[in-house]
């Protein structure tokens, strides 16, 4: 419990910390949007999906008493949150923005309807696997303690770069996004791949907002998601629609939340406002920075709405 | 005999009063939206009402006024400090008929509150926390407040007792005036106990940011910090990262011991039941407006978690010889010389402060001791 003061080595330590806690919910809802967005869909709703996924999985955890049966349910919410999505958008002349806009304020709005009585009880959260135990630090053990969700989100990262590149399944979901009439050509079912696409990138989004209310802060309440499942929307275009970029796109955002409060822990104390702003600034410098009035993105999907 | 035709034309008024509002009652036309029985009183909440903090200490005042008989409690949760409270109060008093409103979160004051009661000079508007002033303010408008810092002082001692690397640490939301006198009583509890301890304090910005607040604990404690307390809306996620990583934490608003076990030490809470019953009392007898009411200890309006395990027996003796002094109301908690973390002397020596002085809720300044800026 004692532990030496680390004074300013304590800041890239708790920035990496930080970026390892917080990066999770990141990770999982762009690795589930990048799904969505490669098939040629935009899912502006998973921030909705994310909150709903936090209060599932946080209530059924109370009520089971098992933490991951939890996580299970928050992704099945998720998963029919975007299958909702994916088939209004499967109807003719729908603008999947829209949609996804509605999405976000019902998913919300159930979530806090719905999560009332759960505010209060303190459900089992997830175990830490404690990877930093070499050390004799023990900021160093708390920065590593790691969850094994965080794991799983690299492997799925990984997993879904060799799928897209290498597998039938990837190719196919590829050539929906980029070209509906080459698929339809090539006897392909364009609305109902982009709708299982949709329905998995949900599921993705609701265990990303498990990771929120069972594991870090680890408590289900109305704040709890300030903006991240937006945010990882604004971040699978920084990652160019690329899964393992995604992952340290992910990083990056969970690291830019942590620099506000640890400057203030060593001391750094004026400007503390423009700090903990730091993650918002930089999605709207990535906005800025990437795009351009002559050309479509780099690596866009040929038919998200938001480029053709 | 003048008075006694005094009293029959009272009771010819009464009785037609009487027979007028059966009419009223009867006919169906004329739906009442509140019986004229029932008192309507508003409250609003900034957060979700069952946060484990401060709008639940609230609600829980305004559920023990819910059995007043006669009286009509409407509430509404999670209305921001922005013109949506203006509505909000609006339609309470238009609407649900409302005679008197508690608008329970520090931003609704200035200039919602004072706005509304403009608006609607019939209606008595309870604040919490604002800081009323004679002459400058309605006098529809009334703010009721407790003394927190006592409890807060309370909390310093014990922490001051547990810490070892004599570092504290202190999540707070905003820098207003009571989030720093809180802050700065804390500090001087600690400092009566080891005069050498810091605390550190990190502003998250806003109320209730449940990531941002685990992230501060998380940083306070990798920098050596072995106590917390905290001053924003939902302390349940701060007391829970302690309570994980191992240290010390004093609650707030209610009482979190159920949430750290092992860590918890004490805790600064609530009990507002004390000035929600006098404002209703006094509004239903017609009694004019109590514009003014604050309390402490003694009062009633706040109180001491009871001791966790990890207080030590020295620790438990000095806060109840300090506890009992506050009771008879005769602890100073700021009191000349002090000086604030620049150097600036900011209670001259021989000043000594009472709890009531209006001066404590105008604080600007963090004590020595205290790293960190306004």
């Amino acid at each position: 419990m004692e532990s030496e003061a680390l004074g300013w080595y304590g800041v890239p330590i708790a920035v990496l910390g930080g970026a390892i806690r917080v990066s999770t919910p990141f990770l999982f809802v762009s690795l589930g949007e990048c799904l969505t967005e490669r098939s040629g869909r935009i899912n502006l709703g998973l921030e909705g999906v994310l909150v709903m996924g936090a209060m599932s999985g946080y209530a059924v955890s109370f009520l089971t008493g098992n933490a991951w049966v939890g996580v299970l349910v928050a992704g099945l919410a998720g998963m029919a949150l975007g299958l909702l999505h994916g088939l209004v958008c499967s109807l003719a002349r729908v603008s999947d923005i829209a949609v996804g806009i509605g999405l976000m304020l019902l998913g919300t709005g159930l979530a806090f309807f719905l999560g009332k009585p759960y505010v209060q009880p303190k459900a089992p959260t997830l175990p830490a696997l404690h990877l930093g135990d070499w050390s004799a630090s023990p900021q160093i053990q708390a920065a590593l303690q790691i969850n094994v969700l965080f794991l799983a989100g690299i492997a799925l990262a990984i997993a879904m770069a060799w799928a897209f590149r290498a597998t039938r399944w990837g190719l196919i979901v590829r050539m929906v996004g980029d070209s509906a009439d080459a698929a339809r050509a090539m006897g392909y079912p364009v609305a109902a791949v982009r709708t299982l696409c949709t329905a998995a990138g949900g599921f993705l989004a609701g265990v990303g907002g498990s990771f929120l209310s069972l594991y870090y802060p680890g408590s289900w309440n109305e704040g709890l998601s300030s903006g991240q499942g937006l945010m990882a929307v604004a971040l699978v275009i920084f990652a160019r629609w690329r899964p393992l970029a995604c992952f340290w796109a992910a990083l990056l955002f969970g690291g830019a939340g942590a620099i506000g409060p640890a400057l203030q822990s060593v001391g750094v104390t004026g400007g503390y406002y423009l700090f903990n702003a730091a993650p918002y600034v930089l999605t709207l410098a990535i906005m800025i920075f990437t795009s351009s009035p002559n050309r479509t993105l780099a690596g866009a999907p040929g038919e998200l709405s938001v480029t053709r | 005999m003048s008075h006694d035709l005094h009293n029959r034309s009272r009771r010819t008024a009464l009785k037609t009063l009487a027979a007028g509002a059966a009419a009223t009652a009867a006919s169906p036309l004329w739906l009442p939206r509140a019986f004229a029985a029932d008192f309507v009183v508003g409250v609003i909440y900034v957060g979700p009402k069952d946060d484990y903090g401060y709008s639940q200490a609230q609600a829980q005042a305004a559920a023990a006024i819910k059995k007043m008989p006669g009286v009509k409690v409407i509430e509404q949760e999670k209305v921001a400090e922005t013109t949506d409270v203006q509505k909000v109060m609006a339609s309470m008093i238009e609407e649900d008929g409302a005679k008197l409103v508690f608008p329970t979160s520090f931003g609704y004051f200035d200039p919602h509150m004072l706005k509304m009661a403009e608006k609607y000079p019939q209606v008595r508007f309870a604040h919490c926390g604002g800081l009323w002033t004679e002459g400058k303010h309605p006098k529809n408008t009334a703010s009721y407040f407790g003394y927190i810092d006592e409890c807060q002082y309370l909390n310093g001692v014990c922490a001051g007792h547990a810490t070892k690397s004599k570092k504290l640490g202190f999540i707070a939301a905003k820098p207003i005036p009571q989030v720093l006198r809180n802050i700065n009583a804390f500090t001087l509890g600690a400092k009566s106990v080891k005069p050498d301890i810091t605390t550190q304090v990190i502003f998250t910005g806003d109320w209730l940011l449940p990531v941002k607040e685990a992230e501060a604990a998380n940083s306070l404690i990798d920098q050596g910090v072995d106590v917390i307390t905290m001053h924003v809306d939902s302390p349940k996620v701060v007391v829970e990262t302690c309570e994980r990583r191992g240290i010390h934490v004093c609650g707030y608003h209610a009482d979190q011991s159920a949430l750290a076990p092992k860590g918890y030490l004490t805790g600064a809470e609530w009990n507002w039941l004390t000035p929600y019953t006098t404002h209703v009392k006094d509004a239903m007898a017609g009694k004019p407006l109590n514009n003014f009411l604050r309390g402490g200890l003694k009062e009633g309006f706040v109180k001491p978690s009871p001791y966790g395990k990890a207080v030590s027996e020295g620790a438990r003796k000095q806060a109840d010889a300090i506890k009992a002094q506050m009771m008879k109301g005769d602890f100073a908690i700021f009191k000349g010389e002090l000086k604030d973390n620049t150097g600036k002397v900011v209670v001259p020596a021989g000043t000594v402060h009472k709890q009531t002085d209006v001066v404590l809720e105008q604080m600007n300044w963090l004590v020595a001791g205290v790293i960190g800026k306004v």
